[in-house]
């Protein structure tokens, strides 16, 4: 195992386990304000950091993922740093939050998605520091009808208990749970009605997921309804079996699909290298002599593709990857139609 | 991947000299359902000025991917069966290094979805043992799936090649292109 252990992806993990750690110290005054029933949880979070950074970490070094990690971090801080904010702000309105993407790979899937990433972001939002100790509730002394919430130990606000701030504060999780719900519901029916998808899909890696998901959701609901209609005779079950769930979940976050979470914010360094790319020369197929794509990607697949091995390198100094696709295939019908020539018969 | 009835004694025979241009392949293509009614098969005049040929193209299942290989996203992969999938939705991030990077011109981007799209050997049809739709279509015998003795029969004057030279590059695949006989690789650019 540790022969294959990558040290410096390691390390960089190492210290932003320690520096989480740190935060939580700081964050919940010494503990002082760390809810211990949650520390189970708290585990399972630290655990994942160091897993997320350090996978994060060994998909760096790849070639062509550090070539885009680079590109995208050049362009948000060269001078001309303004476009590309602005590139960057509409990504993450249309794409990021909007997720347009998904909407136009089907409407109903698009829908699905969001519900669920919706649902999962309200979740986190409310967890993470719930289980930190940076967010706090406590009842204002003096009385028993009011709460004060504490952030890293300084009140923020005050409000009633009988009060819609009061019911959405202390549902969100509810509601989180819901929306993901309905979203697993859409995408389970797609997996079980489209054929496309039944071909290619694993339990591993697409059901396993959305099990998960339910599980975590109904758990937690499940939670909440035992304390308001069965006066909590299922709560000892409801939040093992809850916490069982959502510790698998934050364990498993690095390895299967979750990662994606972490991940697809490099969409936003690929939006930026399109623009840049735009803005430059652009490559021209020495086939169709059509612009087929930016020089910028051009020369660089060509740098990453030397870098991991490949030489499509011609003897003339320009490379097979000069050409767009279609020259592409265009070269090969031609080398193929040479063969027959040559060989005195076109077919056989 | 899920199903295991896929049937390693049939191979992918092409023969690009053969395609007529009918685009039957193209239509049979959009009925798979694993890339979502959308044509992946390329059919393409090779040279419009100078001759009505045309030409097919399909993944050619590399052995060892160029488009995975330089993809940021580790969105391709390549199964048991030696098959190259169409990228992982999840993760690919619409980057076009594999549509660029690809030695036969294959992968393609589908913008508005951010996705990059590809032949997968028909998957859904191939993973239970039937064959590709569009090898089940072509009038002319430019696709054809089948056992190695049924392609000697049918073309006794020619050999599948499974190797390919681009400049300093040799790609090994899964798919063959048929090749007067006795040839061992095909040299697309030697220059
Ligand atoms: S032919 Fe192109 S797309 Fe298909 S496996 Fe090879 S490199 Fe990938
Ligand atoms: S377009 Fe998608 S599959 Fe292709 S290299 Fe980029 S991330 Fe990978």
């Amino acid at each position: 195992m540790f022969s294959t252990l990558n040290i410096r992806a390691a390390l960089i993990a190492g210290t932003a386990t320690l520096l989480l750690v740190a935060a939580i110290l700081v964050g919940s005054r010494n503990l002082n304000n760390f809810d211990a029933a949650l520390v189970a949880y708290l585990f399972g979070c630290i655990f994942a950091c160091f897993a997320v950074v350090y996978r994060y970490c060994v998909w760096l070094q790849r070639p062509p993922t550090w070539k885009y990690f680079v590109r995208g971090w050049e362009l948000l801080f060269s001078r001309h740093f303004v476009p590309y904010v602005l590139e960057l702000v509409k990504h993450l309105f249309t794409q990021f939050i909007g997720q347009k993407f998904i909407r136009n790979r089907g409407t109903a899937r698009g829908v699905g998605h969001m519900l669920m990433a919706g649902g999962c972001t309200l979740a986190f939002a409310v967890t993470f520091p719930l289980v930190f100790g940076w967010v706090n509730f406590q009842l204002k002394p003096g009385g028993i009808d009011t709460y004060e919430v504490y952030n890293f130990g300084f009140k923020v606000m005050e409000f009633p208990l009988h009060s819609w701030v009061a019911e959405a504060l202390f549902n969100a999780l509810n509601w989180s749970a819901i929306l993901v719900i309905a979203g697993v519901m859409i995408m389970m029916r797609r997996r079980l009605t489209h054929a496309g998808q039944i071909a290619i899909q694993t339990f591993e890696g697409d059901w396993l997921p959305l099990l998960l998901l339910l599980a975590i959701s109904l758990t937690g609901l499940g939670i909440s309804l035992d304390y308001k209609f069965m006066e909590g005779k299922a709560h000892q079950f409801m939040a093992i079996t809850h916490a069982i769930t959502v510790i698998l979940f934050l364990i498993w976050l690095p390895f299967g699909k979750f990662y994606h979470i972490i991940q697809r914010p490099a969409q936003f360094g690929i939006a930026l290298y399109r623009k840049a790319g735009e803005a430059g020369p652009q490559a021209i197929c020495p086939h169709t002599k059509l612009v087929y794509d930016t020089k910028l990607h051009v020369d660089d697949v060509k740098d990453v593709a030397a870098e991991i091995g490949f030489n499509y390198a011609r003897k003339d100094g320009t490379s097979h990857l000069d050409y767009s696709p279609q020259g592409k295939r265009a070269l090969l019908a031609k080398a193929h139609l040479k063969a027959r020539q040559d060989s005195g018969a076109f077919f056989g | 991947m899920n199903t295991t009835t896929f049937r390693t004694d049939q191979e992918f025979f092409i023969d690009p000299q053969r395609c007529i241009g009918c685009h039957a392949c193209e239509m049979a293509c959009a009925e798979c359902e694993t890339n979502g009614q959308q044509p992946m098969i390329h059919v393409d005049y090779v040279d419009r000025y100078l001759t009505p040929q045309t030409s097919v193209q399909v993944c050619m299942h590399c052995e060892d991917p160029t488009c995975a290989k330089v993809c940021p996203a580790d969105a391709i992969t390549k199964d048991e069966f030696g098959v190259v999938h169409s990228a992982n939705h999840a993760r690919c991030i619409a980057c076009s290094n594999c549509v660029q990077a690809c030695p036969f011109g294959v992968p393609r981007k589908i913008t508005p979805m951010d996705l990059m799209m590809k032949c997968n050997l028909c998957y859904d049809r191939t993973s239970v043992g039937k064959r590709p739709m569009c090898a089940t279509v072509c009038p002319s015998g430019a696709l054809y799936y089948g056992t190695r003795e049924k392609m000697r029969e049918l073309r006794p004057n020619s050999t599948p090649v499974n190797q390919f030279r681009f400049g300093q590059q040799v790609v090994k695949t899964k798919v063959n292109i048929m090749m007067p006989k006795g040839a061992t690789e095909l040299v697309v650019d030697a220059q």
